[in-house]
């Protein structure tokens, strides 16, 4: 038994951490954006006496009471594996990468609390200070991802520090920890990420359901609310993303190399779309564009300016081939897909500008349709981007993963044991919210024990909307 | 400052343990409620009082495990090497118990209620199995110190850890069924209240037994701790039993109020014992606190999120049990209980304006 279960944790440990950060990472941008969707239809429906917008945004409250659910028990699962993966990690650097989780700690704190007076609060609660008790969800979410991101940024640039002779932490500045000089670039483009991704795949349920024939005015508001969120983040998603790429490229050369598939050190560095480096350090396959990954760089120094390649520094301190291919098609992935879904953006802006409303083409609600799923795809992909590329490195030039790794040789089993659990439940949480979703279609708007603030309340609200006016 | 943040983390422990506690308790009596149509009213008072709250009691943990990497990282690293397989079990068990008791909440069918509350009630019985465990292996000086992995199995599987493990269940269990009296009453619900009345006493009963069959445990397994127990922990462990007897006492005679903060008292003096009785220990004998302890820049950093806690969680926190304690924070989902009651009680169809 011994010998089955002595198997090198580091490859499982690896996956284990990567299948479940993929998992936790669909649920973030839930989490973070659609309580701020829930409050503009919320807004909405209080303001205008607006009922569809009211039943939207209750309905939306309680397909987030599941998605939250789910998201903090697979966040908590996170906490664990810190230590159960990755123990000599935590032991040496716990006391530096630990800081931004305590903020972390108190904003999912107060999250988890607004997140519960809100859903519950429906029925009960007067209109307005309801409405303001989901306010704090969304500051929370923003402040609370900003921490997490501070983390994992702390780890691609460590700061805030000092080592003694045997390499033990003996001083920390908990500022310059969160602080460091990736976390603003890093923690503005997952916020935004949130935004773009809960918009667009909230968007695309509503249109996939209004290419089915439901085009009242419910499924509008449901699909035009996230759509527009998504849209107006796209393009600021954009530039932030070229401000990290250009702050990579200054800071983590070796990153850089493997998403620009730059072997050697040069100037007139050529952009390649997909492709492929061999082993002998050769790139074939895809299009080269001659120029344009120097050029990005720098626009200032154009062509000539010099991009470091991945031999400029050992093997064993730089992504693998293997990784470094992964690295460069997720980048692509993410690229590509993220210009599309700028297109899309467009599409729709252009036409609210000249027509005043959205775009009436079914073509327009397949492609929205289908953005959802490749909003979540380029999000994956930009992930993959960010922690294949630090590899071989934990904390970068600091410690790599193989030391970070636990003692247990188990891993392989516990890696099993958790793709199974996370499939049921990733699979029973989008049976459960169909399943709400058609029991709510089954119930035609209000029933009367569904009525948000109950008759009496709604009404009191509406009177004191006119007196505002 | 050390030894503020060491107060922290066992404060932390406390408050998991009665807010938390509860929430794992209430998951052991809807395992044992029975059948759909005998347990439907015990699981409707059960849902009732946990929905809103299970959340925010979880973050506890969060805060537990944050506080103890950041703080004192080289004792993390050693628990985790070590206690890696009850660890791996409680994550897995958390994992199962809140998404489903969300989906329980969430879907109509009787038949998918019941698959979901049975992975809820289970996993709520099998997580704090572990997490007593676990505590009985630090606390009997299982753990080894500097990052380095202790054995794998008689960790958790040692006289200690089995009466951690199972004081815990019994001890969640009979806070929930003494909360649930005080939920039920609110609810005017009288039968619940014998109900859960009954259920308190003899968790009561079972807590004090196992409690007895521990002092011996502790003397043969645990001598540190049990050291620290009979000596500096000792006013402590009175002060919980006598919390305890008084609020048996007051469940037996059926008083209106006093056995909840009574229960709470017992269950918090005696998790406070536990750490006082280790002190200066985190792994006892082996690694104090202070030898643990994160440099000072980390500390104050963790003492100013617990400042900001208290300023922002707290009232936060307070505003959550307020509204949830005046009932303006009702059930989440609405239509399915209507759906439910028809199923399970046909008759209440029969009866318009019963509810």
């Amino acid at each position: 038994l011994a010998a089955i279960g002595s198997v090198n944790p580091v490859p499982w440990a690896r996956a284990q951490m990567a299948f479940t950060l993929a998992f936790h990472i669909i649920l973030v941008p839930l989490g973070v954006s659609w309580a701020f969707m829930t409050l503009i239809a919320n807004y909405r429906g209080l303001r205008r006496n607006d009922r569809d917008a009211l039943t939207l945004a209750q309905r939306w409250s309680k397909y987030m009471a599941v998605t939250f659910a789910v998201g903090a028990v697979t966040g908590t699962v996170l906490t664990f594996e810190f230590g159960l993966l990755w123990p000599r990690f935590m032991g040496q650097w716990g006391e530096a990468f630990g800081v931004p989780f305590g903020f972390e700690g108190l904003f999912f704190f107060t999250e988890a609390i607004f997140v519960a007076i809100y859903i519950f609060g429906w029925r009960r609660m007067r209109p307005w200070p309801h409405f303001w008790t989901g306010v704090p969800i969304v500051l929370a979410g923003i402040f609370g991802s900003i921490s997490v991101v501070a983390a994992n940024a702390w780890m691609n640039a460590p700061a805030g520090f000092t080592l003694d002779s045997t390499g033990n932490v003996v001083d920390v500045d908990p500022i310059q920890v969160i602080f460091n000089a990736s976390m603003p670039w890093q923690a503005a483009h997952m916020v935004v990420a949130a935004y773009l991704v809960g918009g667009f795949l909230i968007a695309s349920v509503y249109a996939a359901a209004m290419l089915r024939g439901r085009r009242d005015r419910y499924h509008y508001l449901g699909f035009v609310i996230p759509f527009t969120v998504a849209a107006i983040a796209t393009p600021i998603q954009l530039g932030i993303g070229d401000g990290l790429a250009r702050w990579v490229y200054n800071n983590q050369p070796v990153k850089f190399a493997a998403i620009e598939l730059v072997p050697t050190t040069s100037s007139d560095v050529p952009e390649t779309l997909l492709g492929h480096l061999n082993e002998d350090g050769t790139v074939t396959g895809g299009v080269p564009i001659p120029g344009l990954a120097s050029w990005l760089s720098d626009p200032s120094t154009g062509t000539a300016t010099v991009v470091q390649g991945l031999d400029a520094v050992p093997p064993d301190q730089r992504p693998t081939i293997r990784e470094t291919n992964i690295v460069h098609l997720c980048w692509d992935i993410m690229v590509g897909l993220g210009t599309l879904l700028f297109l899309l953006a467009v599409w729709y802006a252009l036409s609210w500008v000249f027509r005043r409303r959205m775009p009436a083409s079914n073509w327009f609600l397949r492609a929205a349709a289908v953005a959802g799923a490749a909003a979540v795809v380029t999000l994956e992909a930009g992930w993959i981007v960010a922690e294949v590329g630090r590899q071989p490195w934990i904390v970068y030039n600091y410690m790599k993963v193989e030391e970070a790794v636990t003692a247990n040789t188990g891993v392989w089993i516990t890696f099993f044991a958790v793709v199974i659990l996370y499939a049921l439940v990733g699979t029973t949480t989008i049976l459960v919210l169909r399943a709400m979703s058609r029991r709510f279609r089954a119930a035609e708007g209000f029933t009367d024990l569904d009525t948000p603030y109950g008759p009496s309340a709604l009404t009191e609200a509406s009177v004191k909307t006119e007196e505002t006016r | 400052v050390s030894t503020a943040v060491a107060v922290v983390l066992l404060l932390a422990v406390v408050a998991y343990a009665v807010f938390g506690g509860a929430d794992f308790g209430a998951g052991f009596w809807d395992l044992l409620a029975g059948g759909p149509e005998r347990g439907q009213r015990p699981r409707a008072t059960i849902e009732h009082s946990i929905g809103p709250v299970w959340e925010a009691n979880h973050v506890w943990l969060i805060f537990i495990f944050v506080i103890l990497w950041t703080g004192f990282p080289e004792a993390y690293a050693s628990i985790t090497l070590t206690l890696f397989v009850p660890l791996t079990i409680a994550a897995l068990g958390i994992v199962l118990r809140g998404a489903s008791f969300a989906f329980r909440k969430a879907v109509a069918k009787m038949q998918y209620r019941r698959i979901f509350g049975a992975a809820f009630a289970a996993s709520s019985v099998l997580v704090p199995y572990c997490m007593g465990a676990i505590a009985g292996g630090i606390a009997s000086g299982r753990v080894p110190p500097g990052g380095q992995t202790g054995d794998p199995v008689h960790s958790w599987i040692n006289p200690t850890s089995i009466l951690g493990g199972v004081l815990a269940v019994a001890t969640v269990a009979y806070l929930a069924a003494v909360y649930l009296v005080w939920d039920a009453r609110r609810l005017d619900d009288t039968d619940m209240v014998n109900y859960f009345r009954r259920r308190a006493i003899v968790a009561a009963a079972v807590v004090g037994a196992i409690g007895f069959v521990g002092i011996f445990v502790l003397r043969a397994d645990a001598s540190y701790l049990f050291e620290g127990l009979t000596s500096r922990a000792l006013p402590l462990v009175i002060l919980g039993a006598l919390c305890g007897v008084g609020a048996l006492v007051l469940l037996v005679r059926q008083a209106a109020r006093g056995a909840r903060l009574l229960a709470v008292v017992a269950v918090a003096t005696t998790v406070l014992a536990w750490g006082v009785a280790q002190w200066p220990y985190l792994l006892p004998e082996t690694l104090t606190y202070t030898a643990a302890a994160a440099p000072t820049g980390t500390l104050v950093a963790l003492l100013i999120v617990v400042a900001l806690a208290a300023a922002i969680v707290v009232p936060g926190f307070i505003l959550l049990y307020v509204l949830d304690q005046k009932g303006l924070l009702p059930e989440e989902g609405v239509e399915h209980e209507g759906v439910v009651d028809s199923q399970a009680r046909p008759s209440s169809k029969l009866k318009p304006g019963s509810r």
